[in-house]
């Protein structure tokens, strides 16, 4: 019994996998996805080439943040994720990949960061490599 | 019959013996999706590289000095209107109006190739005042990261134009609305990839 109700479910939820793209897909919301784009590129390119902040930190911060926020944007208006987006496989292949992505980058980044720290004073300075 | 009994104490076993039925391609957008997540990793270890070898300038040009902000500007414009139209042509799809389709899928052509003319020009001038990929460590990373983007664009205009010819033959059918799909999470997906471009490459490289 059980057993029956889960095939029907599955089959169901397949059905609704080939309509997938379909429902989703507005022009509101690809003119929404659009518009918060250009606001959110207009805005760290004035920081930089307009000089709005001074302190360059604060800028640095600032423009990543918005990087970050616009690759959200983008996720949700132009590709389309969701929790439910071919039940959920979707977005757990995301997840496990951000979390590679984290550990890739800030492993290298602090290795090789602790490395230049590391060397000789004379090789610091020429490491051009 | 006696084929049915179960042991005692044992939990009945069911298998599963007919196959079940797959639409063909029914898996294809996953499985795409996979497939984006792996160039994913591929664009962080370039990113990676970038980080670390951004400021190895050997004594060459700097990237405060090379970078042509404005330039950068109007690509990242015309990628942004490349993904609005792309976006426009999966309505028209979703309408099943084929000539608009065949029109919006053009104009995001049209972008796509401004925006590659835009990165040849700038890495021909690049090259030309000397600051090629062999210059230093921070070129090499520079040219690597961005040339790899840009030839995954080229790849999908190539693509593009493929699934245009595909279009014009056979209409809307369900095995070209299923490409469109995947071209169109490619497609976004270069967009996402060049938000960092933009950001850690040249933005960053311009405030050092």
């Amino acid at each position: 019994m059980s057993a029956d109700t889960h095939t029907h479910a599955h089959g169901h939820a397949h059905g609704h996998d080939h309509g997938h793209d379909a429902p989703h897909s507005t022009r509101g919301g690809y003119i929404t996805g659009f518009l918060l784009s250009v606001v959110l590129t207009a805005i760290p390119f004035g920081i930089v080439m307009g000089g709005w902040i001074a302190d360059t930190r604060v800028a640095v911060a600032i423009c990543a943040g918005l990087a970050m926020v616009q690759i959200v944007v983008h996720m949700i208006y132009f590709l389309h994720m969701n929790s439910k987006s071919e039940q959920g496989w979707t977005l757990m292949a995301l997840v496990f990949t951000i979390i590679i992505i984290v550990i890739a980058l800030a492993g290298s980044l602090w290795v090789m960061f602790n490395m230049n720290l590391n060397m000789m004073p004379g090789m610091a300075s020429g490491a051009g490599m | 019959m006696s084929a049915t009994t179960v042991p005692k104490g044992k939990t009945p076993v069911f298998y599963q013996l007919e196959e079940e039925h797959h639409e063909p391609g029914g898996s294809t957008l996953l499985g795409f999706w996979m497939y984006l997540m792996s160039d994913c990793l591929i664009f962080a270890m370039l990113f990676a590289a970038w980080g670390v070898y951004g400021t190895s300038y050997a004594g060459g040009p700097t990237s405060h000095e090379l970078f042509e902000l404005p330039l950068v500007a109007v690509n990242t414009a015309m990628l942004l209107f490349s993904s609005i139209t792309y976006g426009f042509a999966m309505i028209a799809m979703q309408e099943q109006r084929k000539g608009a389709v065949q029109a919006w899928l053009l104009l995001t052509a049209v972008f796509g190739a401004a925006f590659l003319g835009i990165e040849l020009y700038e890495f021909s001038n690049l090259i030309h005042e000397g600051a090629g990929p062999w210059r230093s460590a921070f070129l090499s990373s520079f040219f690597t990261l961005v040339g790899t983007h840009g030839l995954h664009v080229t790849f999908g205009l190539i693509w593009l134009f493929t699934l245009m010819v595909q279009i014009g033959r056979k209409g809307l059918i369900p095995a070209n609305v299923r490409r469109l799909q995947c071209l169109s999470l490619f497609w976004h997906f270069l967009d996402v990839i060049w938000i960092g471009v933009f950001t850690f490459v040249y933005l960053f490289g311009a405030m050092r």
